[in-house]
């Protein structure tokens, strides 16, 4: 599939996408309340507060080994054991510290598509779909919707393998969007996709993160990203670079940075 | 509720694994050294004596015995390895490298006793490479009188031994080779001028031998201890000493089993030794080796090498595929006297004749490697999912424990663990049958499988449980699917493994249940090539279709799923 | 050495008699009742399933097995499950072993093939069921009065614990088309050997062919035969008679295939090496061997048979039932079934095994008569008087001490 074919649909796309029913109504929230993070009784992060409202994309950057990865399997409930966490996490203002993933209902995007190689495009799709949607009508409709929306009609039958990568992240966004997520978390999920092909991929994104009115919390090393949200931006510092002090150059206690003219976001404390 | 029931079972999965496990092994070598010294209560044996071992040195034959095991368990580790590495090191680019891979893997399903009946053939003096040459340009009307099978220093029973454990070391040569990613330290290697051969013996031998260890310690316990093979290739007077333990436990006095109790525990002591004199050599080698590493001396293109390891591996891949062709003949020969190069005469009769044996013995085969690999399997995954679920670091321990049944030979145990049956009343049952496969068919299947568990994409599990969907069903739902090929592929290694098993089957079995292996050996000793022939093409059939179905499955299955292909 | 070893073994045997004595009186007491009403124990015998634990090594006697396997499911509904061992030691062996675990019943072995001195064993052991043989219908055919081989084995009174089988005699098999000339005693053997190096050998002992081929030795040497037929007296009379033996098989070995480092398993596999050209003479035990191996494409059809001057071994060999066995009654039928005119005259047969049979033909009726009389006999098959004179085989203890003392010295 050319490119530029990719690009019309996403233009039709968008232009489907503006009468679509939005949950803003009932907006929702995601909120982190002092939450830390250590490994091996070394601190990694210091406690963070964020508020992120429904329809509000939070960015998240710092290099690599910064744990803002974590942050985001701290928030969806699949973080390692072998991290030492505090504080609470809130989405719709529940309380959801100690929940398993499963009931956390934070979709999440990764680098990635991670579209199950077993599974069809639709049978991708239908996983994501909750169980409480039972009748196969139904299924197969939202399924059929959600093609639409991705601009993928009629490709339910299609192999994973056999899409391009633009589609197939449209796919896995879909997946998740048909989970019924009350918060979505991106993990880098633009960074593997070619630059003319970004662009779009991240507006699609974007666009029904906001229509949907999900909080969303995007990790990035992507300037770029971080700018294409237009809104707050939180730098997160790589608490350990090396372990050995001698060779760790003086670090600042906080770091804000402003990109672009938006209001500029939080503190990235480090301890040691 | 019913989730946290699951939740337990799962978490007891490698204690209960262990248990089933290392129970048996640590039973059977006890009570092997109880008699060893004197107390078997059974056969009135209650104090502490040395008789048994007196009366075993006192065996004339016991010195021949001893060389024998040692000359063909030691060369024939020695040479699989050297081959190998060897063949690995300088054919590593080649076409020939990849010809071999395709020719290996089948070779590999094919049991023990299958081969050495081919091959018994095969090298005979009035034998199939023989004939080739008979009566003409050889000039030998009658066969050469020259032991060349059965020879008093084991040497067939070494080339058999390397037949078979080439193509397993090759096999586990290249599984440590993907995961060491040899190729990119080859690469930097040779862009810093080094030669290939030197390159790959500088750079990844160092890698992958820590990965091979255990897979050459079990190819030196199995090859100081085997029984089956030395059955057939083995010289009999004296025969090797694992086989000298069978026939004074079989001694029908009783007082024999002293003795054999006494060799039992030398034997073990034999393998304990050797692997311990290997490891301390590896020391040895990779002290001295360590200044050669890093003089700087490059090598040259090792251009002979490659067809000299090249050659040699092809031939020994060579014998093991004539000597089931080899066998595959004789089951439709009629005729087939010496010079001919091919029977007179065909029939089906072999295979008309034994139909009620095959189907016997081919039942027997087939649900006790059905049922030992599927339990293997299950508990394997139960193992791997649960590490995963606690997120349990891999142990390397544990790993040795679960490695201990291929360590410790079979001879060593296997008694003890027939009195620890007919305690529990279990001897001669089919129960006792699929245990003690369980016991050897268990580390190949998590050999297999614990790469492809481990290297699965954790994120894939993350999304799905991020979509909502619970641990239960991801793991149905997703991770089975997706490790479809490598599961199936480790229960077909299972499989295999519990074919071959001939010493389990005939202690646990007492008697009363016959296999294609435990029939292709006592029919072997017969000599009679036709109705082995069938057996033996069986037995290397039954694997062979194993693999067939673990391969084809999938591809059938996900024949529209193109992503599936690079997960194995 | 050995000293240990029998010391050992008394405390043992002591042990497994005083075990014994109550199972064999109480085994005694059954066989009579089980086999007084024939139609009680066909009816009890019915869908048992019996584990026959016979010697396997040869193709032809196990499709045999095979054959009577299918014959006594469709006559009496029994399973019968062929156990094939190497050794028939291995099945005293076990039922030793269950007998030391204190297993008196539910054992895993319903019928053994067996004589000599693996029946002494069994017998001296209190391991074997009955008396039943007599008992049994077909036994009224046995020709107890021409073949007394059939009421004692290996010198040891049969006793009704075993059902008589099968008769088996030393001959030699060759290749008419390579061997010209063949020894006529065992003296010529050794002259034959040193003129045709390489091409003789006998299968190892405990090997009963092998074994028999010993006793062949020391039975034509002896300068007492009849001595051979008691236990020997003292070890060192052992040593005095066996020594011809020896100094024999110490002239013989170098001249023999593989100069005498090397033994055959077994008989079938001396046959293997045979038909491949490697020896040029297979010790057979059945008289009609030869030619059902030529009918059965196992050896070419120059095949032709040899016997020694002075007579060569002959005896019977007899199924037992072990005293623990599980399904007796089912034993039974099956040795009972075994004795029939039926099943002699197909075991018999060349083209199934060659086996001769024990029975009489003039206790047989006009109809079974002509079963035997419609067999086929081959070229290679020798009458009655070609085949010579029987020699008895001598006792079991001679077997069982030359069998260890051959392992001593050439096994090393």
């Amino acid at each position: 599939m050319s490119q530029s074919r990719d690009g019309a649909r996403d233009e039709a796309r968008d232009r489907a996408r503006d009468g679509s029913k939005g949950r803003s109504e009932a907006r929702s929230s995601l909120a982190l309340r002092g939450v830390s993070l250590a490994i091996a009784g070394r601190p990694l992060i210091a406690p963070l507060d964020l508020d992120v409202n429904g329809g509000e994309i939070v960015t998240l950057m710092g290099p690599s080994g910064s744990g803002k990865s974590s942050i985001l399997a701290c928030v969806c409930g699949t973080l390692d054991p072998i991290f030492d966490t505090t504080g609470k996490i809130f989405i719709n203002g529940q309380d959801m510290t100690g929940f398993p993933p499963e009931r956390r209902r934070a979709g999440i995007l990764f680098q990635d598509d991670l579209l199950f190689p077993h599974l069809s495009v639709g049978e991708n799709l239908a996983f994501g779909l909750p169980r409480r949607i039972k009748s196969r009508q139904e299924r197969d409709a939202r399924i059929n919707q959600a093609l639409v929306e991705a601009d993928l009609e009629g490709f339910a039958r299609r192999d994973p393998a056999t899409l391009s990568g633009g589609q197939r992240a449209r796919v896995a966004l879909m997946r998740t969007l048909l989970s019924e997520p009350r918060a979505l978390l991106l993990d880098e999920p633009f960074s593997k996709l070619d630059v003319h092909l970004r662009e779009r991929v991240r507006r699609f994104v974007f666009d029904h993160a906001r229509a949907e009115g999900l909080p969303t919390l995007l990790v990035t090393h992507d300037p770029e990203d971080a700018a294409a949200t237009g809104e707050r931006v939180v730098e997160v510092q790589p608490a350990m670079v090396d372990n050995s002090p001698a060779s760790r150059p003086p670090q600042k206690n906080h770091e804000i940075s402003t990109v672009d003219h938006r209001e500029v976001g939080i503190i990235k404390k480090l301890s040691l | 509720m019913n989730g946290f029931r699951r939740i337990g079972i799962l978490r007891a999965a490698p204690g209960f694994t262990m248990l089933l496990f290392l129970a048996p092994v640590g039973a059977g070598l006890i009570g092997t050294w109880l008699p060893a010294f004197g107390i078997f209560p059974a056969l009135g044996g209650d104090e502490f004596s040395l008789a048994g071992w007196r009366e075993l040195f006192a065996y004339p034959g016991l010195g021949s015995a001893l060389r024998l095991t040692l000359v063909s368990g030691l060369l024939s580790t020695f040479l699989s390895l050297a081959l190998v590495i060897g063949f690995v090191a300088s054919c590593g680019e080649r076409k020939s490298f990849q010809a071999l891979r395709r020719l290996i893997a089948p070779l590999l399903a094919v049991p023990h006793v299958a081969v050495a009946i081919g091959l018994a053939f095969l090298i005979a003096p009035s034998g199939w490479l023989v004939r080739l040459v008979s009566p003409w340009p050889s000039g030998w009307d009658t066969p050469p009188d020259i032991a060349t099978v059965q020879d008093p220093y084991g040497f067939a029973l070494t080339l058999g031994l390397v037949v078979k454990e080439m193509p397993f070391l090759f096999l586990m040569t290249l599984a440590a080779l993907h995961q060491t990613q040899a190729d990119r330290r080859l690469a930097i290697a040779r862009s810093l001028g080094y030669g290939p051969v030197t390159a790959w013996i500088k750079t990844v031998l160092p890698a992958i031998y820590p990965q091979i260890r255990l897979p050459i310690y079990a190819v030196l316990a199995f090859s100081l201890s085997v029984v089956d093979m030395a059955l057939i290739l083995a010289p009999t007077t004296p025969p090797p000493l694992a086989v000298l333990v069978l026939r004074w436990f079989n001694d029908p006095d009783l007082s024999m089993r002293f003795v054999a109790a006494a060799c039992a525990s030398l034997q073990f002591g034999i393998v304990a030794a050797a692997i311990g004199s290997w490891r301390l050599l590896e020391i040895l080698v990779a002290k001295l080796a360590r200044s050669w590493l890093t003089d700087g001396r490059r090598g040259g293109s090792g251009g002979a090498l490659a067809p000299l390891f090249g050659l040699a591996a092809g031939a020994i891949c060579g014998l093991g595929a004539m000597s089931i062709l080899g066998m595959a003949v004789w089951s439709i020969a009629r005729r087939w006297r010496y010079p001919d190069i091919l029977p007179s005469a065909i029939s089906l009769d072999s295979w008309m004749r034994q139909g009620s044996s095959i189907l016997n013995a081919g039942l027997n085969t087939l649900s006790i490697g059905l049922a030992a690999a599927a339990i293997a399997t299950i508990l394997v995954v139960a193992c791997l999912e649960n590490e995963r679920r606690q997120r349990v670091p891999s142990n390397g321990r544990a790993i040795w424990l679960l490695y201990a049944p291929l360590l410790v030979p079979q001879i060593g145990f296997l008694f003890g663990t027939q009195v620890l049956a007919v305690h529990l009343n279990l001897d001669g049952t089919w129960l006792a049958l699929v245990w003690t496969h369980l016991l050897f068919v268990l580390p190949y299947v998590f050999l297999s499988l614990s790469d492809s568990y481990r290297n699965l994409d954790e994120r894939y599990v993350r999304s799905a449980l991020c979509l909502g969907a619970s641990p239960g069903r991801v793991f149905w739902r997703v991770k089975l699917p997706m490790l479809l090929r490598p599961v199936l592929y480790a229960m077909a290694i299972g499989f295999a493994v519990s074919v071959a098993q001939y010493l389990p089957t005939l202690f646990a079995g007492g008697g009363r249940y016959v296999t294609l292996t435990t029939e292709a050996v006592s029919l072997a000793a017969g000599a009679n090539r036709r109705v082995a022939g069938v057996f033996a093409l069986l037995q290397a059939l039954m694997p062979m279709i194993a693999f067939a179905l673990a391969i084809g499955i999938p591809a059938l299955l996900y024949r529209h799923r193109r992503g599936l292909r690079g997960i194995a | 050495m050995r000293s240990i070893q029998t010391g050992i073994r008394q405390v043992f045997i002591g042990l497994i008699c005083l075990l014994g004595t109550a199972a064999a009186g109480q085994a005694q007491t059954q066989g009579e009742t089980l086999a007084a009403n024939w139609e009680e124990t066909l009816a009890a015998a019915r869908g048992q399933e019996v584990y026959w634990n016979a010697w396997g090594g040869d193709e032809r006697i196990n499709a045999y097995i095979a054959w009577v396997g299918q014959r006594v499911w469709d006559d009496y509904g029994i399973k019968l499950n062929h156990v094939k061992l190497s050794d028939t030691a291995d099945a005293v062996s076990r039922v030793l072993a269950e007998k030391a675990a204190g297993r008196t019943s539910g054992g895993s072995i319903d019928l053994i093939w067996i004589n000599g001195e693996n029946f002494a064993a069994m017998k001296e052991n209190g391991l074997l069921f009955g008396p039943f043989s007599e008992e049994l219908p077909n036994f009224a055919g046995v020709d107890v009065e021409h073949k007394p081989s059939t009421l004692v084995d290996f010198t040891v009174p049969v006793e009704g614990l075993e059902a008589p089988w099968g008769m088996a005699k030393i001959n030699f098999i060759y290749d008419s088309a390579r061997v010209k000339t063949t020894p006529r005693s065992i003296p010529g053997f050794l002259e034959w050997a040193k003129a045709n190096p390489g091409r003789f050998t006998y299968p190892t002992p405990p090997d009963f062919i092998g074994s028999t081929f010993l006793k062949q030795v020391l039975i034509e040497l002896a300068e007492d035969r009849d001595e051979l037929q008691k236990p020997f007296t003292s070890d060192e009379r052992f040593a005095e008679v066996t020594a011809p033996l020896w100094d024999y098989l110490d002239a013989l070995h170098p001249h023999l295939w593989r100069k005498g480092e090397l033994f055959p398993a077994n008989g079938p596999a001396q046959r293997q090496l045979l038909d491949d050209g490697e020896v040029d003479i297979h010790i057979s035990f059945y008289p009609s061997e030869a030619s059902s191996l030529i009918a059965t494409d196992l050896l070419p059809d120059t095949a032709r048979v040899f016997v020694l001057e002075e007579g060569t071994i002959g005896n019977t060999h007899f199924v037992a039932i072990p005293f623990n066995a599980s399904a007796k009654k089912a034993a039974m039928v099956v040795a009972d079934f075994l004795m029939s005119p039926e099943a002699q005259a197909e075991k018999q047969n060349e083209a199934v095994w060659g086996d001769d049979t024990v029975l009489a033909m003039s206790k047989l009726s006009n109809e079974d008569r002509q079963r035997f009389d419609d067999l086929p006999r081959g070229a290679a098959t020798l009458t009655p008087e070609q085949l010579g004179a029987t020699l008895l085989e001598p006792h079991p203890a001679w077997m069982t001490k030359i069998e260890a003392e051959w392992q001593q010295r050439y096994s090393r």
